[in-house]
């Protein structure tokens, strides 16, 4: 395809200042895996300490998205890229906002791991261990998709977005079913809920992270229309007999 | 002064709409087949060419240099017929008459297929006379017709206010800028039904420059245009329709936003963005 | 890649070198400096020799008998005799050079357009520079001769027409020379522009091209009336001279050149004082059409 690792532009600085943008959004992506990771766990081992951690490290990729969408501006700028290259800007600085709500997504996952944590425990959270792994899966295969110009793994994530909604759905249904049989499950299964629907969303960024990588490599957007299955939007749930 | 007017929001959608338009548009110059040789026994300057400058729209020509684009422009009004032993090959098609035909009144055609060169090539004489002296070639005017006509050519031109108190002196005395928009209102007089702008630009400082696009985005409301560029973002800026040529071929021809954004040719890619070698 | 590191720096030593090599290059550039001001030097002063002696020797006789008489015989041992002029010679020589102006000039610019227009790098063209440029500088006494032997002879007598046909055939390889360099130095885009217009060639030539070449044009017609009007040897050969106003074409007609060269060989004092006065003359007079053809072409810039 059009890009061609091997050619390298007629300006060197050019070439340095690209790579360092693939490295910032790398580093930035990395953070965001890491913080969805630990607010999971924080959630799943009831361990307050690491969710603390986990909010006031959202500093850190806030930071990171001003400092990529800075170099970004200055790279158009100055060096009124073109084709490949303008398209590889865009995409990281679209891309640093996705990771951006991501981190946010993470943080309040967290905080609310922390109330979570004081409440009584009374699920099993196997669902939610199994969403996170799969969102973070797809962040991690979408920003590695960005940095090597990798269509076919951008590809992959966007199609497995689907597996995602089901499990959310499943964990939707769960707690719904938690509410009505012990309505002092309500506080922590609401909490639950949104966390389950911030690790929904983080799945929903990573794939707009792997359309973008889509659009950043071929040149083409790819359809409107992508695999969903999330269908808690028009889940009810009947009072047991 | 307004020289630009900057409106981030619109910036990339503009010009997406503004290519969109161009794919619609019917062609005013259709090159079919066209191969072109400088001397006999020197390799082909232009291989096979086969594009069409759409009707009342601008059609940008880049590529590094020795690619062929000056050699087709010079081909599409017949200026290489000067040269004994240049010799072109093919149809270059307008209102369905092929514009090679050895037969054809070169003069005539010259008077719709109009040129401004790369620098700016005042004739010595005055800012009237300038623009007069085309008029004269092709059409019997009277003073109040002629004077009409040097107005309106000088106003569409962009320098009409900056000349119309010194029409009497001499077009040596003008900036670099204002003699390139000179020679494009002495071409707009003789009101040709295509002008193809080699390289216009390059001579001349930034603002003179941007002066020059907008008027090349003025212009196309009524003629058909075709701009041989070495500068990318000049292309970007005022082409509809980007062609790249490399080596005497045409690699790629497309809608500027696409050539500029998602080139389909990995050699137009090379070049726009700098990986040339 | 050469094998041997480069240092970025230079050393003590190679700084030594280097302001030894520069010495070495002012000392080099002042001595040819000396030779050129020294070799103006002499040729000033020869010129300014020149015109001191065309002075003095000349001065006493610049007065208006010679502007409006005739040649008269030698005043020496008569001091009432009428003394002579140089009217004859002066109006001869501009009737000759103008006509050769006049019959040399267009053709030289129509030679000279072909060559620069229309046969540029043809084997034709190349021939026409080349006979041009021997022409340029082939003896006048050539040129006289053959004149001599197509139109003197033939009409059986000297004649003005023959003067002005030798004269003639000297402009022309001036105004060929001027035309085409001129021609030549102007932008090809200039050209194209106007063909670009829809203008035939020959429009592009009459209208555009010289006009944007007329100073350079009129300068080189200027410097060749310059170099005619101080041509003796073909006129010797073809109009003869003489000593009286004569306004026929087809009689022998005087020139200056020629009146200094008979007056100075006459051995009359009064007749030599007479030549020193006509060498002025034509020394001025060329002055004069070199500077005027200086300042035109200023003016023109």
């Amino acid at each position: 395809m059009p890009t061609n690792e091997s050619s390298q532009h007629i300006v060197t600085s050019y070439d340095q200042e690209l790579k360092r943008l693939r490295a910032m959004i790398a580093r930035m992506g990395g953070l965001a895996e890491q913080q969805v990771d630990d607010s999971t766990r924080a959630l799943v081992r009831r361990d307050t300490e690491l969710a603390a951690q986990v909010v006031t490290r959202d500093a850190e990729i806030d930071a990171l998205e001003r400092e990529i969408e800075q170099f970004s501006v200055r790279l158009l700028a100055l060096r009124q890229p073109m084709a490949a290259d303008l398209r590889l800007i865009i995409a990281c600085m679209k891309v640093s906002q996705d990771l951006e709500r991501i981190g946010d997504y993470a943080r309040n996952a967290a905080k609310r791991s922390i109330v979570i944590a004081n409440q009584p425990a009374f699920s099993s959270m196997n669902g939610f261990s199994r969403l996170a792994h799969l969102v973070q899966e797809n962040l991690k295969g979408a920003i590695d998709a960005l940095v090597n110009d990798d269509v076919a793994r951008a590809d992959e994530v966007w199609a497995s977005d689907e597996q995602v909604d089901d499990i959310y759905n499943g964990i939707f249904r769960e707690l719904l079913t938690f509410m009505m049989e012990d309505p002092r499950n309500i506080t922590a299964a609401t909490h639950l809920l949104f966390v389950a629907k911030n690790l929904e969303r983080i799945g929903d960024h990573a794939t707009n992270i792997a359309e973008r990588v889509h659009f950043a490599v071929v040149g083409e957007n790819l359809p409107d229309e992508r695999p969903k299955a999330d269908s808690s939007a028009y889940a009810v749930v009947r009072a047991p007999d | 002064m307004s020289m630009t007017e900057t409106n981030p929001a619109s910036g990339f959608g503009g010009v997406q709409a503004r290519s969109e338009a161009a794919v619609s548009q019917q062609a005013r110059v259709s090159v079919r087949n066209l191969d072109f040789y400088y001397a006999a026994g020197l390799p082909k300057a232009l291989k096979g060419i086969n594009f069409d400058l759409p009707e009342r729209q601008v059609t940008g020509m880049i590529g590094p240099s020795g690619c062929g684009k000056s050699t087709l422009l010079r081909v599409l009004n017949r200026m290489f017929s000067l040269y004994p032993g240049q010799r072109a090959e093919g149809e270059v098609l307008m209102d369905g008459h092929n514009i090679l035909d050895p037969k054809l009144d070169v003069n005539e055609l010259r008077s719709r297929i109009g040129m401004v060169f790369q620098k700016p090539t005042p004739f010595p004489m005055t800012i009237w006379e300038n623009i007069a002296f085309g008029i004269r070639l092709h059409e019997k005017l009277n003073k109040a017709d002629m004077a009409a006509r040097i107005e309106w050519a000088l106003t569409r031109a962009a320098i009409w206010g900056e000349v119309k108190d010194r029409l009497h002196t001499s077009a040596m005395g003008l900036s670099g800028g204002q003699q390139q928009r000179l020679c494009i209102a002495r071409t707009i007089a003789v009101r040709p039904e295509v002008i193809l702008l080699d390289e216009p630009t390059s001579a001349l400082d930034p603002i003179s420059t941007l002066k020059i696009e907008e008027l090349i985005d003025e212009l196309k409301r009524d003629f058909t245009i075709a701009i041989v560029t070495h500068n990318m973002q000049q292309a970007a800026r005022c082409a509809d329709q980007v062609a790249f040529f490399y080596l005497g071929e045409l690699i790629e021809v497309a809608p500027a936003a696409q050539l500029f954004t998602a080139p389909k040719h990995p050699r137009t890619q090379d070049y726009i963005t700098g990986r040339f070698g | 890649m050469s094998t041997t590191t480069i240092a970025f720096t230079r050393t003590a030593a190679e700084h030594a070198t280097a302001r030894a090599m520069s010495r070495r290059r002012r000392l080099i550039d002042h001595t040819v400096r000396l030779f050129c001001i020294g070799a103006t030097l002499v040729g000033l002063f020869f010129l300014a020799s020149i015109l001191f002696t065309l002075l003095v020797k000349g001065l006493p006789r610049l007065d208006l008998l010679t502007f409006t008489r005739e040649f008269q015989p030698t005043t020496y041992g008569d001091p009432d005799a009428p003394a002579g002029g140089l009217l004859h010679a002066i109006l001869g020589t501009l009737v000759q050079s103008g006509m050769g102006i006049l019959i040399g000039t267009p053709i030289g610019i129509l030679v000279g357009t072909y060559l620069s227009e229309y046969a540029r790098g043809s084997a034709l063209g190349n021939a026409v520079r080349f006979v041009s440029d021997v022409l340029l500088s082939a003896p006048s006494v050539l040129v006289g001769l053959f004149v001599y032997q197509l139109l003197v002879l033939p009409a059986g007598g000297f004649s003005a027409i023959a003067g002005s046909v030798a004269l003639a055939i000297l402009v022309i390889p001036v105004v060929v020379r001027t035309t085409e360099d001129m021609l030549q130095l102007l932008p090809n885009t200039l050209r194209e522009a106007v063909i670009g217009l829809g203008a035939p060639k020959w429009k592009m030539i009459t209208l555009i091209a010289y006009r944007a070449a007329l100073s350079g044009i009129v300068t080189g017609v200027l410097l060749a009336f310059a170099r005619i009007a101080g041509e003796t040897a073909p006129l010797l050969l073809t109009s003869f001279g003489n000593n009286i106003v004569s306004w026929n074409l087809g009689n022998a007609m005087g020139s200056l050149p020629i009146a200094i060269y008979q007056q100075a060989n006459s051995g009359f004092p009064d007749l030599i004082a007479l030549a020193w006065t006509g060498a002025l003359i034509v020394t001025l007079g060329v002055l004069a059409i070199n500077i005027s053809a200086r300042l035109f072409l200023a003016r023109r810039k």
